[in-house]
């Protein structure tokens, strides 16, 4: 089975052999694909019973819960990798659950998309409603996404949380991931963050 | 010694497969420095053992439960506890694996307790049984899992006490385990629980027929005591909204309230029935001493409290199961327990399950408990 892009992506970001915490985790096919590839020592936290349930008979280690609630509970500096994969914009608390990410991995892998991609704009600009795409595809009202920033805001969160960007990638209009120079991303009007659907950036604390 | 087992109570279904028991003539060592000489655990199987032996399945009972967890007991003539958990095709699939059920020592099915015959004295152990433990339980069936040819459990699996057990196994013999499976429990019974316990003690110590734990001698059975334990018990169990649910404010059989004591609601009479039907089937002294086991459950204590501290490097790899809406072994209760592992690198899950059922939903039809144990153990046994 093929990865969705943005998780191969951080699939290749992960050392072999590494101790990984999947925040978040789905229904395990990122861990399951980085035990098998690269023998890591991989655990999930994920909140729908289903995933759990799938996660666990692929016999992941999961811990049902959200990163909202759950991520104190973790002692600093035990993991090599934690990983959070398009689930920072769904979290309460973004800050606080980024600045766990950083205390308990010595990196952190976050995927996101990004509200200032091109066709974003467009749909809230001319159509003036709050607008839809493939990654962003709820209604307003229903939507599990209450905290969407744009690919420079988020890298205005890590420069507020101490972190440094190791490296980042940005998902293009076909979804594969191209490595980019962060930079970019605040220095410039167009670049990454008018282009991309989503980016994944590997942190680490300063 | 293998035989049949003899039980206190009189059987509703003689018909029924009664299982087996084990007589040990080696004594068992307990936690409070006594021990146990000869005892005997009473036990059902279900399934066959495999070639190599690797197959074998140990469920854990609860409190009130017994061996009798896939087939109908002999005892009350009711279908096993756990027949929708346990058989061909079902999570615990027993046309695949070999499940062991055995009765704790302590209860009133067969294993040795205290409505036994001291041997000696000649007479009932009434309140000469030494207290058992938790650990004293898993002590037991340690012995006949080894009586029974097994190096390796592929799988330790209970709910509530028995729950307790699984992490004791884990515990006191990860070695001799593959996969964990505790369900609605805790590490350590938490002082309300141990308060509910005591209420239920004190009920049936307060029952004249008890008469200082000699009853069998006087031909007598503090029914009603360990009635009131039980009704009291029973309301932990459950949730208030499952409660609300099924009874609410609803009259039992009659248009008007009464204005007597005799009950009035459906939730009295149902009291009423649980407790009345419990005291056919189970015995006092046993309530007493099993419930103080469970009392002295506290995996850690030993470790100065930390729970982390219990578990090495071989570990068994865990899956524990919660419900949201168990008030006597709460979710956080569970998770401590994840907590724990996780930080001693241990292979853990941790379920969490939506259910209104309360404590008893582990004992009911929850489909995400069955998904979760049957992936669990089918990954478990396939690698």
């Amino acid at each position: 089975m093929s990865l969705r892009p943005d998780l191969a992506a951080i699939a290749d970001m992960i050392r072999p052999g590494a101790r990984v915490l999947d925040v978040g985790c789905g229904d395990g096919a990122l861990l399951e694909h980085l035990v098998a590839t690269k023998g890591v020592d991989g655990r999930g936290i994920e909140i729908a019973q289903a995933n759990v349930n799938a996660c666990v008979a692929r016999g992941l280690a999961v811990v049902q819960g959200d990163a909202d609630s759950d991520l104190g509970d973790y002692p600093a500096q035990v993991f090599d990798a934690v990983i959070l994969s398009q689930t920072i914009q769904a979290t309460e608390k973004p800050k606080a659950v980024l600045n766990h990410l950083l205390r308990i991995g010595r990196r952190t892998a976050v995927s996101l998309p990004n509200f200032g991609y091109w066709k974003v704009r467009l749909g809230l600009l001319s159509g003036g409603r709050m607008p839809h795409t493939r990654e962003l595809s709820y209604d307003w009202w229903d939507t599990p996404n209450i905290h969407l920033c744009t690919l420079a805001d988020f890298v205005d969160l890590t420069r507020e949380c101490g972190a440094a960007i190791v490296e980042a990638h940005a998902l293009d209009d076909k979804g594969k991931a191209v490595r980019i120079n962060p930079a970019k991303l605040t220095d410039s009007y167009m670049g990454p963050n008018l282009f991309a659907r989503g980016a994944i950036f590997l942190l680490k604390k300063n | 010694m293998v035989e049949a087992p003899r039980f206190p109570h009189a059987m509703k279904a003689p018909a029924a497969d009664a299982g087996l028991a084990v007589t040990f003539d080696e004594p068992l060592p307990l936690d409070s420095g006594r021990s146990l000489q000869p005892f005997t655990v009473a036990y059902m199987t279900y399934g066959a053992l495999n070639a190599d032996r690797t197959n074998a399945v140990l469920i854990c009972h609860a409190l009130t439960m017994d061996q009798f967890v896939a087939s109908d007991n002999p005892v009350t003539g009711k279908p096993g506890w756990w027949v929708d958990m346990v058989g061909p095709g079902k999570p615990i699939d027993t046309d695949r694996f070999f499940v062991i059920c055995a009765n704790v020592i302590g209860g009133c099915m067969g294993s040795t307790g205290p409505s036994d015959t001291d041997p000696a004295s000649g007479k009932p152990y009434g309140l000469n049984f030494p207290l058992v433990t938790v650990r004293d339980m898993v002590r037991a069936q340690k012995r006949l899992v080894e009586h029974l040819g097994i190096a390796k459990l592929l799988a330790v699996i209970g709910g509530s006490m028995g729950g307790m057990q699984a992490l004791q196994w884990a515990a006191s013999y990860p070695d001799c385990i593959k996969a964990v499976v505790p369900i609605a429990c805790a590490a350590r019974h938490s002082a309300q629980n141990i308060a509910f316990h005591e209420v239920g003690r004190q009920a049936i110590m307060a029952d004249p027929d008890w008469r200082g734990g000699e009853y069998q001698m006087h031909d007598t059975r503090p029914s009603k005591g360990l009635a009131v334990a039980r009704m009291a018990a029973h309301i932990t169990y459950v949730s208030e909204t499952a409660l609300q649910r099924k009874f609410g404010r609803a009259l039992q059989n009659r248009g008007a309230k009464s204005f007597q004591f005799s009950p009035d609601f459906q939730i009295e009479s149902y009291l009423h029935h649980q407790g009345a039907s419990f005291v056919d089937r189970f015995d006092a002294n046993s309530y007493l001493y099993i419930t103080r086991a469970m009392d002295y459950f506290d995996l850690a204590e030993e470790h100065g409290g930390r729970l982390s501290d219990v578990f090495g490097l071989n570990a068994p790899r865990f899956c524990i199961i919660s419900f949201t809406s168990d008030w006597l072994f709460p979710p956080v209760e569970n998770k401590r327990i994840a907590h724990a592992l996780n930080a001693v690198a241990a292979q853990v899950s941790f379920v969490e399950i939506k259910s209104d059922k309360g404590h008893d939903a582990f004992l009911l039809d929850e489909p995400e408990m069955y998904a979760a144990i049957r992936g669990f153990l089918n990954h478990a046994a396939g690698t």
